[in-house]
């Protein structure tokens, strides 16, 4: 059924459909409208889960582990500082294997206080053994929502699904909230797992020397939910009619420079690149939807025949420049291609990312030769 | 083959604690009440009923001494371990 | 002796601990885990954060313990009972005790947020804070639980520590719960009685038990149960249990010994004062009287 909701009802509406057992979660803004939704669904009992209304996040994370671990299917949302309190359990989560999924609404991080968009708070995360999917639209963040869940179940990893704040979160759209018994069809109950069982003792977490092999494993599960994501992606499309890939191209074919960036900013480079293809310059925008595992081979590929690609960061890491153009130098490193990246670092603490600026990051990397330094832009005067 | 991640599911029952031993009880029969006072107090588990009466298994028994201090009729004596 | 007397048994004889544990020879956390087990039964599910009781429970691929147990961080050890408390209503599964397993830094210190967040929600589950007064698995440093007097390695001799032990307790009372005990392993009848107790209510229930640590107090390994004793007998720490919050009954008060037998048997105690004594005396008498008043 077509409702017109925010992308934070969305997520609710998908949870709702993933008949999440366990929902642990505290308020931030400008995720808070999400667990308020899904404390209603609870409360009428219109969602036979389990709430619990926490002190913290890290508490939220931590309920979501140990229920997971008890065999349960689970989910919190979080934001910004919420989610940098939960990174210490972000590594027990994906250490134990366990299928949690969790939005995130991408919000700057303090200190100063800033409370709009910025997606440093999950990229600082990148680390921690997650999935990340970066979506652009509520229609984008309900299917990711369900389709995470069936990858996290195949998988034994983490997922976490993120949205810009206020800018995606906040925004009402249409959104096509599918029937569920369509959603039970694609998203079955759990397949069963080792979990906490009194006639089947076991210690899960337990102190060990193999270390090192655990690690290994969770590496060579994460190479393959890259094709997981895709069989999953291939299927729900043929169920639902919809399909997002691991990378959005759009006229990536043909182009000379690719736009590079993820989440929302993604949809106002089209519009610029359509401007210029018909001014006969050929561009074209690779959205980032997976960030992890990083489909750097797609990546290699879609980028084969442009001259140039410039990489649109609303993120940085102090010291070194834009996270995702940081991996996009990484992917291209020995793999021959000749295309020369620059790097924009833009729209940081939820600054509006216009069209003009867009044309002005296009401009630049047209003039220039090679690439420098990232450039800044929207700093005020 | 190891599991996904380090899910313990074998006791420790195999872990021969008794090599960590300096000093020995050596439990009386003849003195001993079957009261089960060092049975209880034991932290190894190491005092165990064999039919009538409590032994002493040297398997786990790491010497602490406590079986010796709270049995009711000094029928415990802690000797040197000699290996 | 004429005749061979019959072999008794004073507590529950079923084992929930294997032996071949890692624990030191003498070690209080250890009985104190056997004898709550013993009291709870195998239908019960563990948390426990890093801590003595991490190490003791085994190592990859080995398990101390005969039932499901979950490793958790530091903090969390209320949160995660209350996370798998959930889960196992979600999914409709029955008659599961969920132990909260934790020892004083978990509990005084960095878990006390989650604590009072589980408490404040009133879930169903059994905190169980072993009390060995000190952070004894990274090496003896000072909690907010050790004692006043005591040398540890973060409260270095001469200095030692200079304020009191926190009164866990009481902060666990002004959350009303349904069950607050204390209990020591020099003392397992009333210890796992009080377990029994505490399994047959619902909601949060909180036993903090007297662990003593031969290798952190620095006593000879034969001494545990003695000291845990004393500690009792000193009015050092009195047995009682508070129903809801306000309804408070104290164990028969046993022989009352001096306080300054419960020091002498200690190495971490070496540098107390005469003075840090009279003030032990002082507030082991108002705590006696506040608690004589409480119990009405």
């Amino acid at each position: 059924m077509k409702k017109v909701i925010s992308a934070n009802q969305s997520v609710s509406y998908a949870v709702r459909a993933a008949k999440a057992q366990v929902i642990a979660a505290y308020p931030i803004t400008p995720q808070s409208s999400i667990v308020e939704m899904l404390s209603g669904f609870c409360a009428s009992g219109e969602l036979n889960a389990r709430f619990i209304n926490v002190e913290s996040e890290h508490s939220a994370m931590a309920a979501c582990m140990s229920a997971s671990v008890a065999g349960a299917r689970t989910f919190t949302a979080t934001s910004s500082q919420g989610l940098a309190l939960m990174h210490e359990v972000l590594h027990y989560a994906s250490g134990l294997r366990l299928p949690i999924v969790m939005a995130n609404v991408n919000r700057a991080l303090a200190s100063p206080f800033n409370l709009k968009a910025d997606l440093s708070d999950s990229l600082s995360q990148r680390d921690t053994g997650w999935l990340q999917f970066y979506c652009e639209s509520g229609q984008e963040v309900f299917d990711t929502i369900i389709q995470s869940y069936r990858i996290a179940e195949q998988l034994l990893l983490p997922v976490m699904v993120n949205l810009e704040g206020f800018i995606l979160s906040h925004t009402y759209e249409i959104v096509d909230v599918p029937e569920q018994r369509d959603v039970d069809r694609f998203l079955p109950p759990a397949p069963p797992r080792e979990s906490l069982d009194v006639d089947n003792p076991a210690m899960f977490g337990s102190t060990t020397d193999y270390y090192i092999n655990f690690r290994y494993k969770m590496h060579a599960d994460m190479e393959r939910a890259k094709v997981l994501c895709r069989e999953s992606d291939a299927e729900f499309k043929g169920m639902f009619g919809r399909e997002y890939g691991l990378l959005c191209p759009y006229r990536c074919e043909d182009a000379d420079l690719i736009l590079i960036t993820a989440g929302t900013i993604a949809g106002s480079c089209r519009v610029v690149a359509d401007r210029y293809r018909t001014k006969g310059l050929k561009v074209g925008v690779l959205r980032i939807r997976l960030f992890r595992p990083f489909p750097a081979e797609l990546i290699r590929a879609a980028l084969r025949g442009a001259r140039k690609a410039a990489v649109i960061d609303r993120d940085f890491s102090p010291g070194c420049g834009g996270i995702f153009a940081q991996e996009i130098k990484a992917a291209l490193q020995g793999s021959g291609s000749e295309v020369l990246v620059f790097e924009f670092i833009a729209g940081l603490g939820g600054k509006d990312v216009t069209d003009t600026d867009i044309g002005q990051i296009i401009e630049h990397t047209i003039n220039m030769s090679k690439p420098g330094e990232s450039a800044w832009m929207g700093l005020l005067r | 083959m190891l599991p996904i991640t380090a899910i313990s599911f074998i006791t420790t029952e195999g872990n021969e604690t008794g090599e960590w031993r300096s000093q020995r009880p050596v439990l009386d029969q003849e003195k001993c009440n079957r009261c089960g006072l060092c049975w209880m107090y034991c932290p190894d588990n190491a005092v165990r009923p064999a039919g009538d009466v409590f032994e002493i298994s040297y398997t786990y028994c790491k010497g602490c001494g406590i079986c010796a201090q709270e049995c009711p009729k000094g029928a415990i004596l802690i000797v040197k371990e000699e290996r | 002796m004429d005749g061979i007397a019959q072999i008794k048994f004073p507590v529950e004889q079923e084992e929930l601990v294997c032996p071949g544990h890692t624990a030191c020879p003498g070690c209080g956390a250890v009985l104190a885990m056997k004898y709550v087990l013993k009291g709870l039964g195998p239908r019960t599910m563990a948390v426990i954060p890093p801590a003595c009781a991490g190490v003791i429970s085994g190592g990859f691929p080995f398990m101390a313990l005969k039932i499901p147990v979950l490793r958790i961080p530091f903090e969390s050890t209320a949160i995660t009972a209350s996370g798998i408390r959930a889960a196992l209503d979600a999914m409709g599964k029955k008659d599961i005790h969920v132990l909260a397993w934790a020892g004083d830094g978990a509990t005084f210190d960095i878990g006390l947020q989650a604590l009072s967040g589980a408490a404040e929600r009133n879930d169903d589950i059994i905190y169980v804070c072993y009390d060995n007064e000190g952070y004894m698995n990274t090496g003896i440093q000072r909690s907010s639980a050790t004692p006043e007097g005591a040398w540890t390695t973060t409260t270095p001799a001469p200095y030692v520590k200079d304020t009191p032990k926190k009164d866990i307790v009481r902060i666990m009372a002004a959350h009303k719960i349904p069950y607050i005990a204390t209990a020591s392993i020099g003392y397992p009848a009333d210890l796992i009685k009080k377990v029994n107790k505490a399994k047959e209510k619902k909601g949060t229930r909180f036993i903090l038990v007297f662990s003593p640590c031969p290798t952190g107090w620095r006593y000879s390994s034969e001494m545990t149960i003695r000291i845990a004793r004393l500690a009792v007998q000193t009015d050092l720490f009195p047995l009682y249990e508070i129903e809801d919050g306000e309804n408070y009954t104290l164990n028969p008060r046993r022989s009352a010994k001096p306080v300054r037998d419960y020091f002498k048997l200690q190495g971490r105690f070496r540098n107390l004062k005469e003075d840090n004594l009279k003030r032990f005396e002082e507030m082991l008498r108002k705590e006696r009287d506040y608690l004589n008043r409480m119990a009405g």
